[in-house]
Parts: C-alpha cells; sequence; structure tokens
C-alpha cells in the first residue's frame, strides 16, 4: 500500500528543502505540492540499488573462494594482472579464482560509481546523497586494500581489514537499496514505543557489534593471524545476544512486518550459521590439518560460512534501523511539577 | 544497568580478541637478499686440512606403517600431466626420504665461501625438483619451468624476504638467494596449491638432503665434537652428538617414529 507521507515522517531539512524544489517546479497551483513529493520513490534507483548489493554479495563469495582455495597470490602483482591492465589471463589453478574476484570487483567499483552519481542526482534526501559517497568512499578504500595485501604477500592484518571492509560495503549498499525502496519511502511507519531496558534498539547494536567482532575473529583465523577459538568462543556470544534481540522483536514487536521478517530471517542465518561454523571447523581445523591442496567440502563450508555471515550481518544492520524507524526508545521526563510521561526520544 | 551490561559484552569480546592474538613471525628485522654478486666474500678462516678430514654417513628410517601419500587432484590446470602424490612423509620400506641432515654446532666461527655453482629448482608436471633442497646463504638458487603452465615462486621464510614472481612456460630461469641462515623455508606456488617443497638455508657447507635409500654422507669435516641435525618438514627436528676424529668415517642413523 502506497501512501504519501506526512511531513512529520520527513525529516524537517530535507523537508523544507523538497517544499523549496517542489514549489519552482510545480508552479501551477492546480498541481498539489503533496502529489509532487509522493513521487520520491524512482524504481530504476531502487532496482540498480538492489542490483549492485547481490554483485556484492556476489563479490564476497568471490572473495572467500580466493582465500580458501590459497589463491590470492597466484596473480603476482596489483593493479595489473601479470602486467596487463585489461588483458585476460589463462584462467586456470589459483588464477581463475584470483583474477575472476578481480574482475568481479571491478565491475562492483563500476556499479558503485554509477549507484552514488545517480543516488547524487535522483534522490532528495541529503543523507542519502551522503550515504552514495560513503559506499564509493568504502569500494576504493576496499580496492586499496585489496592491492595491498597482494603487494605485501597476505599480511593477516591488511587481508583481515579487506573482509571485514568486504561486509561494511555489502552492508551500506543493502542500506541504500532498503532506503530507496518503495516501502521505506512512501510508507508511513507504524510506531510502537519501547519502554524495556535495554531497549530493543541498543540489542541490534549491541548484536552489529559482536557480530563485527567475530567478522574479525573469523577473517583473523582464515587469514593466519589468530588460533581458531576466539572465533568459536565468540560465536557463543553472538548467539546469546542475536536470541536476546531475536526473542524481544518477536515478543515484542511481532506486529509490525518490517521487524518481524528481518528478525526471524535473523533466527534463521544464526541457526544456519552455527551449523555451518561446525562444520568448517571440521573440515578445515580437525580434517583438513593434513591435506596437501585445499579440499571441495573445506572450500564448500568455509565460503557459505563467510557468505552467510555476511547476510547475518546485513539482516542485523537492516533489523536495527527498521528498529529505529518503528520502535524508538520511550524516554520519561523528570518534570518536578508532575508525573512523568512517556515520550519519543 | 544496561550500560555495565553493554560495556561487560563489548569487554568479553575485546578481552577475547587479545587474547587470541597470537604471534604470527618475526617480521620486524631488516631482510636482504642481495644478488651473490653484490655479497661480500665471508673471510674464510683457518682452512680445512682435507688430510685430516673426516666423514659421517648414515640412514634415516621411519619407525611404524608409513602413511598412504594422498593423492593430488591436478584436474585444475589441464596442462599439469602425470599422476602425482604428495612427499610430505616418503618412507619406502622404511627409509625416510626428504630429510635434512646437517651440522648444527661444533663449526664454532669458521666461515665458508659460498660456492660458485648454483642449485637447480626444477617445476616439472607441476611438482618441484627436488622436494627438500639445501644451500648456503648467498648461494645461487636457478629456478626453472619446464610446464606448459604458469607457476607462480612464492617462498614464505621467517628471517629471509619475501618474494613471489610468476613464471610462464618456456621462461627464463630465474635466479635467487637467500641471505640468511633458515631451515624448512617453505616455497609454494599460489596457481597449484598442491605444489610445495623446503630450502634449507645454512652458513656450512656441510649438510645433505637423505635420497630415497634414507641415506646421507657429510664429507670433509675437520675433527671435533658436532651436533648433527635430522630435519623433517612434518616429524620436526632430531639430534645426534657425534665426535669426530682426523680421518674418521663414522656411521650415524637416526630414526623418526610417528
Amino acid at each position: 500500500m502506497s501512501v504519501a507521507p506526512s511531513p512529520a515522517a520527513v525529516p524537517r531539512g530535507v523537508w523544507s528543502w523538497v517544499r523549496r524544489k517542489t514549489r519552482r517546479r510545480y508552479a501551477n497551483p492546480k498541481e498539489p505540492l503533496l502529489k509532487a513529493v509522493a513521487r520520491p520513490y524512482n524504481r530504476a534507483h531502487h532496482r540498480f540499488a538492489v542490483f549492485t548489493a547481490c554483485v556484492t554479495f556476489l563479490l564476497i563469495i568471490a572473495g572467500a573462494l580466493v582465500t580458501s582455495n590459497d589463491a590470492g597470490l597466484s596473480v603476482p602483482d596489483w593493479p595489473t594482472s601479470f602486467g596487463s591492465l585489461y588483458k585476460i589471463p589463462h584462467l586456470v589453478g589459483g588464477v581463475r579464482f584470483e583474477h575472476t574476484h578481480r574482475m568481479i570487483a571491478q565491475f562492483v567499483g563500476f556499479l558503485s560509481i554509477v549507484l552514488t552519481v545517480w543516488t547524487w542526482r535522483a534522490d532528495r534526501r541529503r543523507w542519502m546523497k551522503y550515504l552514495g559517497v560513503t559506499a564509493l568512499g568504502l569500494v576504493i578504500a576496499q580496492g586499496i586494500l585489496g592491492g595491498l595485501t597482494v603487494l605485501f604477500y597476505l599480511p593477516p592484518a591488511i587481508s583481515s581489514a579487506h573482509a571485514a571492509l568486504a561486509q561494511t560495503f555489502f552492508c551500506v549498499t543493502v542500506l541504500i537499496a532498503i532506503f530507496s525502496g518503495q516501502r521505506w519511502v512512501e510508507e508511513i511507519p507504524r510506531v510502537e514505543f519501547d519502554e524495556r531496558r535495554p531497549s530493543l534498539f541498543t540489542l541490534t547494536l549491541l548484536s552489529i557489534l559482536v557480530l563485527y567482532v567475530q567478522l574479525i575473529l573469523g577473517a583473523l583465523f582464515r587469514h593466519h593471524g589468530l588460533s581458531w577459538w576466539p572465533h568459536v568462543l565468540n560465536a557463543g556470544t553472538v548467539a546469546i545476544v542475536l536470541s536476546w534481540t531475536v526473542v524481544r522483536a518477536l515478543s515484542q514487536h511481532s506486529e509490525i512486518d518490517a521487524l518481524r521478517r528481518p528478525a526471524i530471517t535473523m533466527l534463521s542465518l544464526l541457526i544456519a550459521q552455527l551449523c555451518l561454523g561446525f562444520v568448517a571447523l571440521l573440515t578445515r581445523v580437525a580434517w583438513g590439518r593434513d591435506a596437501v591442496q585445499p579440499e571441495l567440502p573445506m572450500v564448500i563450508s568455509t565460503v557459505t560460512h563467510v557468505a552467510v555471515g555476511a547476510l547475518l550481518l546485513a539482516t542485523a544492520v537492516v533489523l536495527a534501523v527498521q528498529v529505529w524507524r518503528h520502535v524508538p526508545i520511550a524516554s520519561t521526563e523528570r518534570v518536578p511539577s508532575r508525573q512523568g510521561k512517556p515520550v519519543a526520544a | 544497568m544496561n550500560r555495565k551490561l553493554c560495556a561487560a559484552m563489548f569487554l568479553l569480546c575485546l578481552l577475547g580478541l587479545l587474547a587470541g592474538c597470537s604471534k604470527k613471525e618475526n617480521t620486524n628485522e631488516e631482510q636482504g637478499t642481495a644478488p651473490s654478486s653484490e655479497m661480500k666474500p665471508a673471510a674464510t678462516s683457518a682452512p680445512i686440512d682435507p688430510a685430516t678430514a673426516a666423514s659421517v654417513s648414515g640412514s634415516v628410517t621411519f619407525g611404524g606403517t608409513a602413511p598412504k601419500a594422498q593423492k593430488i587432484d591436478m584436474s585444475q590446470d589441464a596442462a599439469c600431466k602425470g599422476s602425482n602424490t604428495a612427499e610430505t612423509i616418503v618412507a619406502d620400506g622404511g627409509k625416510l626420504a626428504n630429510v635434512f641432515v646437517y651440522v648444527k654446532e661444533g663449526l664454532g666461527d669458521r666461515t665458508f665461501d659460498v660456492p660458485k655453482d648454483s642449485v637447480t629448482i626444477d617445476q616439472k608436471g607441476c611438482q618441484y625438483h627436488p622436494h627438500v633442497l639445501g644451500v648456503m646463504t648467498g648461494q645461487n638458487i636457478e629456478i626453472r619451468n619446464d610446464d606448459e603452465t604458469t607457476h607462480n615462486i612464492h617462498p614464505t621464510p621467517k628471517d629471509n624476504r619475501e618474494w613471489n614472481e610468476s613464471q610462464p612456460p618456456k621462461a627464463a630461469a630465474i635466479e635467487k638467494n637467500f641471505a640468511r641462515e633458515e631451515v624448512m623455508l617453505p616455497v609454494k606456488c599460489n596457481q597449484h596449491p598442491w605444489m610445495k617443497m623446503y630450502v634449507n638455508v645454512v652458513k656450512t657447507p656441510f649438510f645433505a638432503v637423505t635420497g630415497a635409500d634414507g641415506k646421507y654422507e657429510i664429507k670433509g669435516l675437520p675433527p671435533g665434537d658436532y651436533t648433527l641435525a635430522f630435519v623433517q618438514e612434518k616429524l620436526g627436528e632430531q639430534t645426534q652428538k657425534v665426535t669426530l676424529a682426523a680421518k674418521d668415517s663414522k656411521t650415524v642413523d637416526q630414526g623418526f617414529k610417528p
């Protein structure tokens, strides 16, 4: 259901900017002002953002394949590949993983430039423009980190930063896709005040934090900078915090679709991720210790573990922004003369 | 309460991160691999009298049942032909091959000239030949590619400079050397992840690598008390003391267990 947004649902600065712009463009008094405001949703832009997020997810899988196949240095130079910027080398052995990863990365870089420019020109929300620019900055930083990790022979710190930034960029593309969607742009959000402590929003932020720590620990383990046990130990913390968040969301705000869906998705992904983590530990640490080459079960389980981890982090971020939108924190104002009343923070 | 809970969670995560951090390797030390021609020849100490030189030889055995060699799947590159099995532990009839034997202690401050002859690493059948190599510090290593596919040669040392170069088919040989002592320095090909070998870099010419029959021989040692080290890539290092008199020819056997 698409409903025109009320002025109160739009940030004040953006609202006044929109009014100024629409007044100039829609000078015809027969055309109502709200009609112009009611059309900020740009389907093509949104679909492009969704496409960029999907290709970024593909890029994360390609990157995970490079690490699992120990192919990170099969192309020894950067930014060229075997001395050429455009020539595709013979895609055999580790080169097929590394060079495919580079080609998808170049494509994602191109998509990010288009998305940033498009967002800057098409979206009226200033913070969306900045989010687009952030995405572009992240993808540039990610490319540089990818180059540095090749030039410095995969140092654990740089390789892990490359892995963590990849998922950060993925989350930003998912956010752009969410914020440019029709539901976000045109829907009047259903609001339920959160009076419980810790608030659901705090829990979602905590979920993101523990997932991010888990991502860094996992990346350090994959890139030989850390033992496996901190990652496994923190998996318990992740399970507890995420379960707590999901239970709170589903028990208190299950009637809000925008919360229920990511909460259920997060729980499903969490269960899948824990199982995958166990399998990955078996295939890599227990069974694959003496393997003379990367074995298929190890490659499949670890790559899937990385991919589901990225989806889990993105889902946690989506849940956090939906909670921020639909379940604002109620705070009690201490007014000496009368009883405090819950108001939106 | 809420803040305390968050702080506790954050500290728990941070502690896990800090406690789990392990040092990978010491890379702070400045490293270099100047070409051998640029290296100053070490001042040779008192020459060894060939008339009194002793030798030590023996065989290295593997106790118990040798693990079955893992078969390598080379299907990801059609240019990698033939059968290929892992050389992690090669023990035929209890004789252990690819063990690096060297004089670890006993030569004091003696220095030795770097041999002018190069040693060769050959990439053939998507395998390194030899699997274990011994060289002196600064000695030239010639790396050849006899395969119809591109390889990359990537040593991952702890004490020497790391490098990674690709070598197309029929390309000119790559010439390298290692400036510092390092035993069981891994060399790998990232294009063909099963390709692994080990280079052993020592300061003396007194080393050998056991052949398929498990035998080794080190000649030309001056009389003295020595510690012989036997290093296997998977089974680790074992040492034995040996005393050599002038013109002595002693047998020192060594056994490894799984």
